[in-house]
């Protein structure tokens, strides 16, 4: 049964990644990768993280989707009918992104990972659930990181409104 | 039995499927899709190796990659928003002003 979700998940990341790529229009690319979105949200509900599974859906699908979509309505595509699709890039791209597949795959595929998989449980079970580890870990271990992120996004949050109101007649 | 090289498997495709879409596609916001899959695929390595080991700082890390990824995704759509204001257009190959 695990083995049917994780398959089963993995093929919707991978049809939506390829949706992403192969789509004309940045609105089809968009909605594609929210299905590539949920489908890693639920491969991450697999390996026991609960609370990351939450903050995808309501970070990466709720809020940077609507921002990317927000985006694509502000911006209209008349090139992306005319832009030509079949360039040299294509081949090359395909072949050195089946290359890169084929070693990486193999690299991962021949590394031993020793013992079996230890698994969340004993953690969420010593602090009482997952949500309760993570909070654990990053607002002690790992608190000036924390501290790091959140002036970041104070950074790209300034940059973000200077560069999208670049030229803007006063 | 679904094992830590399955979930790295499956990563490496998609990082791939990523990487070959930032090479090929012209669009900008396309390009920052892609970027998004790469991320995605870091995560789910991150999350994978979390619970191979029992050790929590996969997913903490993977916490900080998706705010990078949200400050990513914030400026890199002014930018294009503002490359679309000067130049009515969001492929990549319009715009070359630095090349010299």
């Amino acid at each position: 049964m695990h083995e049917l979700i994780f398959y089963l998940f993995a093929l919707l990341a991978v049809g939506g990644a390829l949706g992403v790529v192969l789509a004309r229009q940045p609105i089809h690319g968009a909605l594609s990768l929210l299905l590539t979105l949920l489908a890693v949200a639920g491969l991450f509900l697999l390996r026991g993280a609960e609370f990351l599974a939450a903050v995808q859906i309501i970070l990466y699908a709720g809020g940077i989707l609507t921002l990317f979509l927000f985006a694509i309505m502000f911006v209209s595509f008349r090139e992306a009918e005319k832009a030509k699709k079949w360039t040299l890039q294509w081949p090359a791209a395909w072949v050195l992104g089946a290359l890169l597949i084929l070693v990486l795959g193999a690299f991962v595929w021949h590394a031993a990972w020793g013992a079996a998989p230890v698994g969340m449980g004993p953690l969420n079970a010593e602090y009482g659930g997952n949500t309760q580890a993570i909070s654990h870990a990053l607002f002690t271990q790992y608190l000036i990181p924390f501290e790091v992120i959140s002036l970041f996004l104070l950074v790209a949050m300034v940059g973000a409104i200077v560069m999208a109101s670049w030229g803007v007649k006063k | 039995m679904i094992t830590a090289t399955h979930y790295l498997v499956l990563s490496a495709v998609l990082f791939s499927i990523g990487c070959i879409g930032v090479m090929v596609r012209k669009n900008l916001i396309t390009l920052l899709l892609s970027i998004e899959i790469m991320l995605n695929a870091v995560n789910l390595n991150f999350v994978a190796f979390s619970h191979q080991w029992g050790n929590l700082l996969g997913q903490v890390f993977a916490i900080f990659v998706m705010t990078v990824a949200a400050g990513e995704a914030a400026v890199g759509l002014g930018i294009i928003v503002a490359v679309y204001r000067m130049r009515s257009t969001v492929e990549a190959d319009t715009v070359r002003e630095l090349e010299g």
